[in-house]
């Protein structure tokens, strides 16, 4: 009989070789599953993991795809540190990125070093001003902000349909709904010639550094996670909980706007009616997978981001099929997070001794 | 300096793929970007039927690949340049939104020949085609207008732009020809595949008196739904008449083969241009699905306006056309031109839905 027995304590040990065990459960069957429908299973896994980083133009596409991820999950797990549930970092991308490129598309044609900037501080504004809604009704009338924030991504998606239909459509573009394509002075530098790489990810690097240094050793940051793990004490304490509302779901905000404008002044390089294929959402997964931990996150994000190139890479060069590349991210997600189940449990085999009398 | 290593050494990764190629004998390997799932059943389907034709029609010769469900946005540029990397000298990519990334990608892969289904940009080796599919409107619109008892028909839009907007009105007009009272009512649904969100919409437009349903999205839900409730529907870019028996009128086909297999025989003898390619029902690129579930005088009115519109005794937009507001646009004896269709951002009379602008 195999039981799970509650530890005493978090296993030290487990905590990171639960990662590799995931690993190691996701490669096995995911073999199976390739073999049995009659895929070479290690030339799959090849195209999965390895394949994709073959290149240097595919490492710089490998940290594109991960740039919004970290930057999202980042802000998302300051909040679930402190159980403020943000599940709208898409809806705060998307209005990131309308305010960021509506001002590079006002400023359309001006060389000017400063309209990046203005591009950004309007996007991190944007984004704020999207989060401060669910913080308003959360601190006023206790609305939950997991339903408002989550509610207001469908409200954002109207309004970005709205935007590229009417204000910022391409007057030359032959009424499709898409604005112009950003001028050069408006977007984001290129890290490495001949990719699509850009300053946005060291954005990402400082964020993960400043969110570490946030959590672990700054007093708001105190206040964040006494406030998650022990409500009680934390109000004792004078903690306010309307300020940690604020200042997560503010947080949360800014960094899904700013991630928001990045890909808007980078890969896209304009608006189109779809910015984003779900980062706020996969950014949730990214967070969790991450452990809440700045430093996980980061390696979360480029994992997850992996799985989606190797995905690409599996159906172009072995015409797998969507669904079958869908099941074995599916198959990874689920290992990672059901393996974490060790950290505070143990597997016993065999009947169970009666704890002694004593 | 740098910037001029990285491309030399660029330059040499290129030369030995290339080197590669030429060593892999002379298999054409074709390349196909969709936006939707190849079981839509609608659009991306029948774009998967015709890659299929094209490797039927060069035995050992082609070899294709295809990446579905491809999100337009910051995906579609590295789908489709990893399409190009990978060796593929032809490269279709099949939805408006691809159509930046594919002038990207094209611009960094001169040897490789790039088609974009429906969009405007063209370079060097980069063409575009659509069809017209406003022609099969035209007639789906004459039989609409013979058949429905209530003069109110619901349409089902995906997204505003000029594609769309023609497709109605061409609709509208030939609808209206047939039954003047007769109006069109709109749902926006803002996507080109959702069977949930559509299938709503159908049921909407039922509620609000529509008894035949038209649809601008790609699968077959709105016709399960006119099946369910007894209403009239037409296919969308394939015969779907095995989801609703008894409800299909008929369905605009889409028919890419001819196009896929003359381009890829294009690139096989070197004979490929970068062209824009517009062709309807004549060519055959535009095709109607069997005329079933009306009386024997409405099926034959169709064949004629589908016979007269193939040999141009019919234009979809011949005039006199009004738009929304009472204006004239085209007068009696004339007919819209091809500029002013490929930008159509206005409704014609008779449409009962404002244009967001």
């Amino acid at each position: 009989m195999i039981m799970l027995e509650r530890r005493r304590e978090t296993s030290r040990v487990m905590k990171f070789a639960s990662p590799l065990l995931a690993l190691v459960l996701t490669v096995i069957s995911g073999a199976a599953l390739f073999g049995l429908l009659g895929f070479d299973p290690l030339e799959a896994l090849y195209q999965f993991f390895i394949a994709p980083v073959m290149t240097s133009y595919g490492i710089a596409e490998l940290l594109l795809k991960a740039t919004p991820l970290i930057l999202i999950g980042v802000g998302l797990a300051i909040g679930y540190r402190a159980n403020v549930w943000n599940i709208g970092a898409e809806g705060q991308l998307i209005i990131g990125a309308i305010a960021g490129g509506a001002i590079g598309l006002a400023l359309h044609g001006v060389d000017s070093v400063l309209v990046l900037p203005l591009m950004i501080a309007g996007g991190i504004l944007g984004g704020m001003a999207w989060a401060a809604i669910p913080a308003l009704l959360r601190t006023h009338f206790n609305a939950s902000e997991l339903l408002t924030s989550l509610m207001l991504t469908y409200v954002a998606e109207l309004l970005l349909t709205w935007a590229v239909n009417g204000p910022l459509k391409d007057p030359d573009g032959f009424s499709f709904p898409e604005s112009k394509m950003f001028h050069d002075s408006a977007s984001m530098p290129l890290l490495l010639e001949g990719t699509r790489l850009h300053g946005g990810f060291l954005a990402a690097l400082i964020v993960v550094l400043l969110g570490w240094f946030f959590i672990s050793r700054s007093l708001p940051g105190y206040e964040v996670r006494v406030t998650g793990s022990a409500p009680h004490a934390a109000r004792f304490a004078g903690f306010s909980q309307t300020v940690t509302i604020w200042m997560t779901l503010l947080a949360g905000g800014a960094l899904a706007g700013l991630a928001g404008l990045f890909e808007v002044a980078g890969p896209v390089g304009q608006l189109v009616p779809k910015i984003s294929p779900g980062y706020g959402f996969t950014a949730i997964i990214v967070a969790f997978l991450g452990r809440l931990h700045p430093v996980g996150i980061l390696f979360a994000g480029l994992l997850v981001a992996l799985s989606y190139l190797g995905g690409e890479m599996a159906q172009i060069t072995l015409n797998m099929p969507l669904a079958v590349t869908g099941v074995f991210q599916g198959l990874l997600l689920f290992f990672l997070l059901g393996v974490d189940i060790l950290l505070t449990h143990r597997i016993r085999i065999g009947h169970i001794k009666p704890r002694s009398a004593s | 300096m740098k910037s001029t290593l990285v491309r030399l050494l660029g330059a040499a990764v290129l030369a030995g793929m290339a080197a590669m190629g030429v060593a892999r004998a002379e298999e054409l390997k074709v390349g196909f970007v969709y936006v939707g799932p190849v079981g839509d059943y609608g659009w991306t389907f029948r774009h998967d039927v015709a890659r299929k034709a094209v490797e039927a029609a060069f035995p050992g010769k082609v070899k294709t690949t295809f990446v579905e469900s491809v999100k337009e946005g910051p995906d579609a540029e590295r789908v489709i340049r990893q399409m190009a990397a990978s060796g593929n000298k032809l490269i279709f990519t099949t939805s408006f939104g691809f159509m930046n990334p594919t002038v990207k990608v094209a611009k960094q892969f001169p040897a490789v020949k790039f088609e974009h289904a429906t969009g405007y940009k063209r370079t060097a080796n980069l063409s575009t085609y659509s069809a017209r599919f406003y022609e099969g409107r035209a007639i789906i619109g004459h039989i609409a207008g013979r058949l429905s008892k209530t003069g109110v028909v619901g349409y089902i839009a995906s997204f505003p732009i000029p594609e769309v907007v023609r497709g109605i009105n061409a609709f509208t007009i030939a609808l209206r020809k047939v039954n003047p009272e007769a109006k069109v009512k709109v749902i926006w649904v803002n996507t080109w595949y959702d069977p949930g969100k559509e299938a709503d919409a159908a049921k909407a437009l039922i509620d609000q008196g529509a008894d035949i349903i038209a649809q601008h999205t790609d699968s077959p839900a709105p016709l399960q739904v006119a099946e369910k409730r007894g209403v009239k529907g037409f296919g969308q870019a394939s015969d779907m008449i095995k989801f609703a028996p008894k409800s299909q009128l008929t369905a605009i086909v889409d028919n890419w083969n001819p196009y896929y297999i003359a381009r890829t025989k294009a690139v096989m003898d070197g004979s490929w241009k970068s062209e824009a390619t517009w062709a309807g029902i004549k060519p055959g690129m535009v095709k109607m699905a069997p005329y079933t579930n009306m009386p024997a005088d409405v099926k034959a009115e169709a064949e004629a306006l589908q016979a007269k519109l193939a040999s141009g005794e019919v234009h979809a937009f011949d005039g006199p056309i009004k738009d929304q507001s009472g204006k004239e646009v085209v007068k009696a004896g004339e007919h819209l031109d091809d500029k002013t269709l490929a930008t159509m951002d206005y409704y014609v009379e008779g449409v009962d839905d404002k244009l967001k602008k």
